[in-house]
């Protein structure tokens, strides 16, 4: 039986000292109860009501973050071959370190900065460069991780101390550790400030590896792959229980190059401790089968960004091994120029099959004596003796026939002056003096007698060891010049270049360069057996040696030693260029570089020739004994 | 005197409302700890529910007129127990709180002192002469009070210390506490306040600037309460369904079976399901507040409504905390959150309504 819980029966006692039976006088204070119970409930509900049904969209956006992480998978990059498939540049296996943002303090950050081993400065201040992406975006703090990184990782991963940790698994950069072809081939690294501003870098994101030099940052977009990422379920600990989304990385397509790397490793190894560089291309239709440039560098050193200690090094030493000398080093030709204007003498009829000159040593023009390289003089010197024994006074006189502009006209006209357009970033021009140049930079009028400097490849006139061999290159095709280029691309259909020369000149010239190599000329060095190799050597100053003598011998004001040439005579295959800077004479210094180079390319065609592997594998009797 | 109470005569809807919530609360445990270390606790809890009803049934039989006259002695005991735990107890989650009992069970004595610390208030107020009362009365309860709360808020346990608080001042309330008094007293608890600040540990300063601003660190103390607000948020109209909220599922939601089990509830069930909870909570107190009407003398009014007090003061506290309406204090919200010290008080406190009920009929 349930009773009303009222009590009416009990009768109210009268005020008194002691009231132990009365409720009543409690009535108005539990009535005022319940309506602190109504409150509080209203109060409560009101909270539920904001939350769940007022804006349930944004608790419910903030449960996903929590409960999704996207991970990046990076997309391999590339790789890179030769022109026979070999690998230059692979990819390894390597493990980079991200934060996670979403709930970085910065107090955090210092025990994995010390545990790695990272400057804390240095990681606070990439974070910092990171602050402007949105915030679910994880930051890479270390790559290239070692075993000591991941056990610490590993470790120390969850503790409260500790930010939110992931280990990315990356495929990496694996330069050839000899730095071989190392500016060729250029390197990666993040993308900095500033190349973000640019053009070309405009839709990457800060924290994008990118090719920074040479193939790798001309060919970007083929090498560069498309990232995927990975949406997983995490726990509370960042410990992953399912994966919701996966969108697979693609890679970046392997590249191959017209690089040989039996021809690179040549040129590599006659140029190794020495400053300068070699290009071998083929004229027939530019592809360019080796490239060095020395001092080179260790590209790997950027792909887990750069130490900004070696960064200096690299940038403070006076060497510049970071300047692809091959494209980049502009530098007075030397002798090398006088087949140009040879040329250009007969093309434009200054002199004719009888001219000659004589050489005493030296000859007097303008007022100023200008010395021939052979002290005692080469006598009555005609074209052909002037290539073979590089005659100075001989092509002081056609050069002073020729005059300036005519010069400029030839050197322009065989490539030089301007870029040859060959598919690496920031090549450069060279330069070709003329008057109206002269005018142009510094308002002033040309002197007949620096006419005289240019002839033999001095003066203002520079060009680039890749100009020097295309030009050539393309004066042995009878006047084509293919546009140089390093990626081997079967689609590739190119227009070269022709200048019509009358073939009679050309053969002149080509046979004083077949005379340097093989009838004791300058370039006897270079000579090989069975291979009509032609060349011209160059011994270019820097300063005249009277300054040099004055100055005492630097190593950095020694001349610069070049050699071009290219075989066969007929029909060319290949044109390589040395220069050796502070080599002293092209003859001695220059010219075996280019021989061996040329040797290695004949003595590995003719052992390729008959193919015998194939042959067996045709012959029937082969399928019988199997 | 004994027949004329029976089972019949028990608080029926008052009981049937506390196994509702208590099973809501069991299921939600079930949810929020299958497959994790505390798996087991959906069971240990049922035990606990039954012990609680078995206790309840104990302590509902004892003419509470007998628990009164024993209060005081309860009162030193209880003292006793606190002085002990602070000295030999069991230290969890950096607090000393629990004393070890045999089976692995562990017990929460400041738990068992709110019931000692409402009889104590009753038996104290019902035997004040005068209408309402003095100052020196007052006095004379404050310092009651404030001795467990000053050996709870050392171990630290500042939540448990303050609902001794909320039971001494809805004490005074029921009494008749004059205005005048009301208000020196919220003059005095102003002053005092910057001290008292000072007595905080940091953990509980932390929690109080977090309270004013979560954001201000998010990882910190205000972690808790974001990551409550996340998953009650997120649970809407409607919620994510029985074991599929992630925030409970995933452990972003801090102690979901404990201090935090309605906000494991309200992700899961949205705000349906909160709506139905807190339904029933307000019934439940609706129920006690009608025995303390109905209670037969003044003392029985006072252990009703210190029951009553307490379990609002719970609710707002544990429930606002969720919905970052209050400061997170690690109060447990009455038969939902799991833990069996906080299941048997609650229990025995029904036991007590239960009592003064029963007594109404005797005469």
């Amino acid at each position: 039986m349930n009773l009303p819980p009222e009590q009416p029966e009990r009768p109210q006692t009268p005020k008194g000292p002691l009231r132990r039976d009365d409720v009543k006088f409690a009535a108005a204070r539990i009535a005022l109860f319940q309506y602190a119970i109504v409150a509080v409930f209203l109060f409560l509900i009101s909270g539920f009501w904001d939350l769940q049904v007022r804006n349930p969209g944004f608790y419910y956006e903030q449960a996903e973050r929590n409960r999704i992480k996207a991970l990046p998978i990076p997309a391999p990059r590339g790789k890179i071959l030769d022109r026979e498939g070999r690998v230059i540049v692979d990819n390894h296996s390597s493990f980079s370190l991200m934060l996670l943002r979403e709930n970085l303090k910065l107090e955090e950050v210092r025990p994995v900065a010390e545990g790695l081993g990272l400057p804390y400065e240095e990681v606070i201040a990439r974070l910092k460069r990171f602050s402007g992406q949105p915030r679910y975006r994880p930051v890479t703090i270390k790559d290239e991780l070692s075993r000591g990184d991941l056990a610490f990782i590993e470790a120390h991963r969850g503790s409260p101390e500790f930010p939110e940790m992931e280990l990315i698994h990356a495929q990496r950069r694996l330069y050839p550790r000899s730095g071989l072809a190392s500016h060729l081939i250029g390197y990666v690294g993040e993308v900095s400030e500033a190349e973000l501003n640019t053009v070309e870098f405009v839709r990457k994101n800060q924290g994008d590896v990118i090719g920074k030099a040479g193939v790798e940052r001309q060919y970007n977009d083929i090498l560069t792959g498309v990232d995927g990422q990975r949406q997983v379920v995490v726990d509370v600990q960042g410990n992953e229980r399912q994966v919701i989304g996966l969108k697979e990385a693609i890679p970046g397509k392997p590249l191959r190059l017209t690089i040989d790397l039996d021809l690179q490793a040549v040129a590599e190894l006659s140029m190794e401790g020495r400053k300068g560089a070699v290009v071998a291309l083929d004229p027939r239709n530019g592809e360019v089968l080796a490239m060095v440039s020395q001092p080179g560098f260790d590209p790997s050193k950027f792909t887990g960004g750069i130490r900004s200690h070696d960064w200096q090094e690299l940038v403070a030493n006076p060497d510049k091994p970071l300047l692809n000398r091959a494209i980049q080093g502009q530098l007075a030709p030397g002798s090398t120029f006088k087949p140009i204007v040879a040329l250009a003498a007969l093309e434009s009829g200054v002199i004719d099959d009888a001219f000659d000159a004589r050489c005493p040593g030296g000859a007097t023009f303008y007022g100023r004596y200008f010395k021939c390289h052979l002290k005692g003089g080469h006598g009555v010197v005609d074209l052909h003796r002037g290539i073979v024994q590089s005659c100075d006074v001989f092509f002081y006189t056609v050069g002073n026939r020729l005059g300036i502009d005519r010069i400029a006209e030839y050197a322009e006209l065989v490539g030089l002056g301007r870029k040859t357009g060959i598919d690496l970033p920031q090549e450069q021009a060279g330069l070709v003096p003329s008057t109206q140049w002269k005018i142009r930079t510094t308002r002033q009028k040309w002197y007949a007698g620096e006419t005289i400097s240019v002839a033999i490849g001095q003066g203002a006139l520079t060009v680039t060891p890749l100009q020097l061999a295309y030009a050539i290159g393309g004066l042995a095709m009878g006047g084509v010049w293919y546009t140089p280029h390093v990626v081997a691309d079967p689609n590739r259909r190119d227009t070269p270049r022709r200048a019509a020369f009358n073939p009679d000149n050309l053969a002149k010239v080509i046979y004083g360069m077949y005379g340097v190599v093989n009838e004791g000329g300058t370039g006897a060095r270079a000579r090989i057996q069975g291979v009509e190799l032609c060349g011209k050597t160059g011994t270019s100053q820097l300063a005249s040696n009277e300054a040099l003598r004055a100055l005492g011998t630097s190593e950095a004001l020694k001349d610069n030693a070049w050699f071009v040439g290219f075989a066969p005579r007929e029909f060319p295959e290949i044109a390589v260029v040395a220069l050796v800077e502070g080599g002293l004479h092209g003859s001695t210094a220059a010219a075996p570089v280019v021989r061996d180079l040329v040797k290695t390319y004949f003595d590995k065609k003719a052992s390729r020739q008959p193919y015998p592997m194939l042959a067996r594998e045709h012959s029937p009797e082969q399928g019988q004994t199997q | 005197m004994i027949n004329y109470r029976s089972s019949r005569d028990l608080d029926w809807p008052l009981l049937v409302l506390a196994l509702a919530i208590s099973g809501l609360g069991i299921l939600q445990i079930y949810s929020a700890t299958a497959g994790t270390i505390w798996g087991d606790t959906w069971w240990k809890q049922m035990l606990f529910v039954v012990a609680g009803l078995a206790a309840m049934h104990v302590i509902a039989r004892i003419d509470y007129h007998r628990l009164l006259e024993a209060a005081p002695a309860l009162y030193l005991g209880g003292l006793a127990l606190l002085l002990a735990v602070l000295l030999f107890g069991r230290q969890v989650f950096g607090s000393q709180r629990w004393i070890p009992l045999p089976g692995g069970f562990t017990f929460q004595i400041s738990e068992f002192v709110k019931l000692i610390l409402i009889l104590l208030a009753a038996r104290y107020l019902s035997e004040l002469r005068g209408d309402r009362p003095t100052l020196r009365d007052l006095w004379k309860l404050g310092a009651l009070v404030a001795l467990p709360m000053a050996l709870v808020m050392k171990q630290p346990d500042l939540g448990t210390s303050l609902t001794y608080a909320a039971i001494g001042g809805a004490g005074v309330f029921f009494a008749g506490l004059r205005w005048q008094h009301a208000v020196a007293l919220a003059l005095l608890f102003v002053l005092v306040l910057p001290v008292g600040w000072t007595l905080l540990k940091d953990y509980q300063k932390a929690r109080l600037i977090s309270f004013l601003n979560p954001g201000s660190d998010p990882l910190g103390s205000g972690y808790q309460v974001i990551q409550s607000k996340i998953a009650v948020g997120s649970g809407g109209m409607w919620g994510k369904g029985v074991a599929r909220g992630s925030q409970t599922q995933l452990r972003f939601l801090p102690v979901a079976h404990t201090d935090f089990i309605f906000s494991a509830f309200a992700e899961e069930h949205g705000f349906v399901g909160v709506a139905v909870v807190l339904t029933l909570y307000f019934l439940l107190l609706m129920q006690i507040v009608q025995n303390a009407q109905s209670a037969p003398d003044r003392a029985g009014m006072y252990v009703c409504m210190g029951v009553g007090a307490l379990l609002l003061f719970h609710l707002l506290v544990n429930v606002g905390m969720l919905v970052g309406r209050m400061i997170v204090t690690g109060v447990p919200l009455p038969l939902m959150s799991y833990g069996g010290s906080s299941v048997l008080t609650v229990f025995m406190m029904l036991g007590l309504v239960n009592n003064v009920r029963l007594q109404r009929f005797v005469n």
